[in-house]
């Protein structure tokens, strides 16, 4: 489309045309609102102070959802992922106090990994349905956290000084927790645009039948697609720990409904095949800062739970409107 | 008669596998009788008003992640509305609160059909806003219920014409949860609107060119959904005296119980018996690990693994059938 005939195409259509091309321009436009409103409401609250707060409490969220948003470009979600994160991070605490920081974060990640591939593996192969075998293996990882915790009842925890350095320190002012998130975002990020792996995720969600007719083995994909969401449920449940510096064993369980608004809120279609993770990044952020500005709205536990809520249906009722073909 | 068992084989292997259950259950408890499978239906009847909710979305070609958040709000308005009133006031509550869950699963089903968001979200998203919902009627765990109303579901019950000792062996829970949802269900099954959900479930598409009114059927799914989780609601009140604003664990069992069931999660197909036989299945391995003395955290895991399991073995099932 040349910009002479442009001027022909009604504005409407033209500026959801424009809005459907750069799905992340609404998004920033929402999250600079928030940010606007809450200046207004208490000014002087938005300080390099506060947006490194923000961010440190939005880069656990922002893994948890990036979890929910590799998973859903397959047609799938990922239920466990907030007993995962809880898992890793109580793990990590206990072994802490017996053994080697990075030995007892190894040792962590383990059952993280050992979860997602369960899930993958009943997906994949079995081709259950992913909502309810995460959410059946949250249940038996519940149990297991709990069984665990007696044995471990005598050891006490730790929280060791790197994690916490991570999670909750700054430098110059910059939050630390960047150092392991840029990485792992640009990871996800160009992993999505330019790796087969990537492209295969896609390919699966728009259309599994032609991805296999193609010659593409799904199940092996969904089953490595699982282990590594377990994988990144559990590195954000090692920075969240650090972060809260109290492993309790519903730790990051609150979490988990929040990661799935942020994937659906940044734009990743839950039947598959659309979305992706720079949207989840802005959606997470958005999540962050409204929980403040209800915070400081004082508004009762309630109402804030129903305006979360709406908001989670009004903005996928409006990616719905923008993204569906007139 | 061969029609009848084809038709309902699903259902009849499963209650085989009850009363097997409930034979393993006498072998290690020789004591358990009559106070046990009272007990049993008491423990049930939230979970099978949960799961009859879920059966009928899901029959609808929905799911709906909000039931227990709805069972949460009429659980406490119930239990304020009870407070401190009269025992005949609380007939007028418990109207009230039936229609308050055909309410807000008319809500749920105008919003899935006027945002056009998936049925997932949409009902996520509600989730969050019933408990909300709950937590500004009852900040806390609190209220009270009528006396009589805690009767009802309490001992059991003598039927005329039926001697004692038949009588002593059917709890009241059972009669209420048989009449309840029969009341519902039966009427609906055999009514053109019935048949309609099943079609809308099956085919939307097909529906619609069928001639029925697709929209108006699925905001009815909801609503009889609605009314289910609002009996769950008033049954909880009804057993615990009291009202909790923080949902129970009844979303996942009531997943659990449909799959079980023989309802496919895709939608179309499946009664209301099996997922009810199947909701009194976990309670009762439940119950037998709690008499075997297994530790309460291994019970769930237990719990959580045979689900897996059963909803794998569902997907092999599946699988036999599209390749034979």
């Amino acid at each position: 489309m040349s910009t002479g005939t442009a001027v022909a195409i009604p504005i409407g259509r033209r500026l959801r045309r424009f809005l459907r091309d750069q799905p992340l321009v609404p998004l920033i436009v929402l999250l600079v609102g928030l940010v606007i409103v809450l200046e207004v409401l208490r000014p002087g609250i938005v300080n390099e102070r506060w947006i490194a707060n923000t961010i440190k409490f939005a880069i656990p969220l922002a893994i948890l959802a990036s979890c929910q948003t590799l998973t859903m470009l397959t047609g799938g979600i990922d239920l466990s992922v907030g007993i995962v994160a809880t898992v890793s991070a109580f793990v990590m605490a206990t072994q802490v106090t017996t053994h080697d920081p990075a030995i007892a974060i190894a040792i962590s990640l383990l059952p993280a990994i050992l979860i997602g591939l369960a899930n993958g593996i009943g997906a994949g192969v079995f081709r259950v349905h992913p909502l309810i075998m995460t959410l059946g293996l949250s249940l038996i990882a519940t149990g297991g956290l709990q069984v665990y915790q007696r044995t471990v009842l005598a050891t006490g925890s730790a929280i060791p000084d790197s994690l916490a350095w991570l999670g909750t320190g700054r430098t110059n002012g910059v939050p630390n927790s960047l150092v392991l998130f840029v990485p792992l975002a640009a990871v996800i990020i160009l992993g999505l645009r330019r790796t087969g792996f990537g492209r295969l995720l896609y390919a699966i969600g728009d259309n599994e039948n032609a991805a296999r007719l193609s010659g593409v083995r799904a199940w092996q994909v969904i089953v490595v697609l699982y282990a590594l969401s377990g994988l990144l449920a559990g590195i954000a449940g090692l920075v969240y720990v650090g972060l809260i510096k109290a492993p309790s064993l519903s730790l990051a369980v609150p979490l988990l409904l929040p990661s799935v608004a942020a994937a659906v809120i940044g734009g990743t279609s839950i039947f598959g095949g659309r979305g992706g993770y720079g949207g989840t990044i802005v959606g997470a952020l958005i999540l962050t800062v409204l929980t403040t500005l209800l915070t400081v709205l004082q508004v009762p536990e309630g109402a804030r739970r129903i305006l979360f809520g709406f908001i989670i249906l009004a903005v996928t009722a409006a990616h719905v409107r923008i993204t569906e073909d007139s | 008669m061969t029609q009848t068992v084809r038709r309902h084989g699903w259902a009849i292997g499963l209650f085989a596998l009850l009363v097997l259950l409930l034979i393993i259950t006498k072998l290690i408890q020789p004591g358990y009788g009559a106070s046990g499978i009272g007990s049993l239906a008491r423990a049930a009847l939230p979970f099978a008003f949960a799961t009859a909710a879920q059966v009928i979305v899901v029959i609808a070609g929905g799911i709906d992640l909000s039931i227990a958040s709805m069972m949460a709000v009429t659980s406490v308005t119930a239990a304020a509305m009870m407070d401190g009133a009269s025992e005949e006031f609380a007939v007028v509550v418990v109207l009230f609160v039936l229609l308050l869950g055909i309410a807000m699963g008319m809500i749920n089903g105008i919003l899935v059909v006027l945002t056009r968001v998936p049925d997932i979200v949409v009902t996520l998203a509600m989730l969050f806003v019933w408990e909300g919902v709950a937590l500004l009627i009852l900040r806390a765990p609190g209220g009270a219920a009528a006396e009589w109303l805690k009767g009802i579901i309490v001992g059991t019950a003598g039927i005329p014409g039926l001697p004692a000792e038949i009588t002593a062996w059917i709890p009241k829970a059972l009669l209420v949860l048989v009449v309840c949802l029969g009341i519902v269900w039966l009427p609906l099954r055999r009514s053109r609107l019935g048949l309609s959900i099943y079609a809308v479930g099956s085919d939307a598409l097909a529906a619609f060119r069928s001639g029925v009114a697709v929209n108006r059927t699925k905001v009815v799914a909801y609503a009889v959904a609605g009314l289910f989780a609002a009996m769950g609601g008033l049954v909880l009140t009804m057993s615990t005296g009291i009202g909790a604003p923080i949902p129970g664990p009844y979303l996942l069992a009531s997943v659990a119980a449909v799959v079980l069931g023989g309802v496919a999660l895709g939608g179309g197909r499946g009664g209301l018996l099996g997922p009810i036989i199947a909701v009194f299945i976990l309670r009762l391995v439940r119950t037998d690990l709690t008499l075997l003395s297994v530790d309460p955290n291994i019970t769930t895991v237990i719990e959580g693994t045979i689900m897996v399991v059963v909803v794998i073995l569902g997907g092999l099932v599946a699988l036999r059938g599209r390749s034979a």
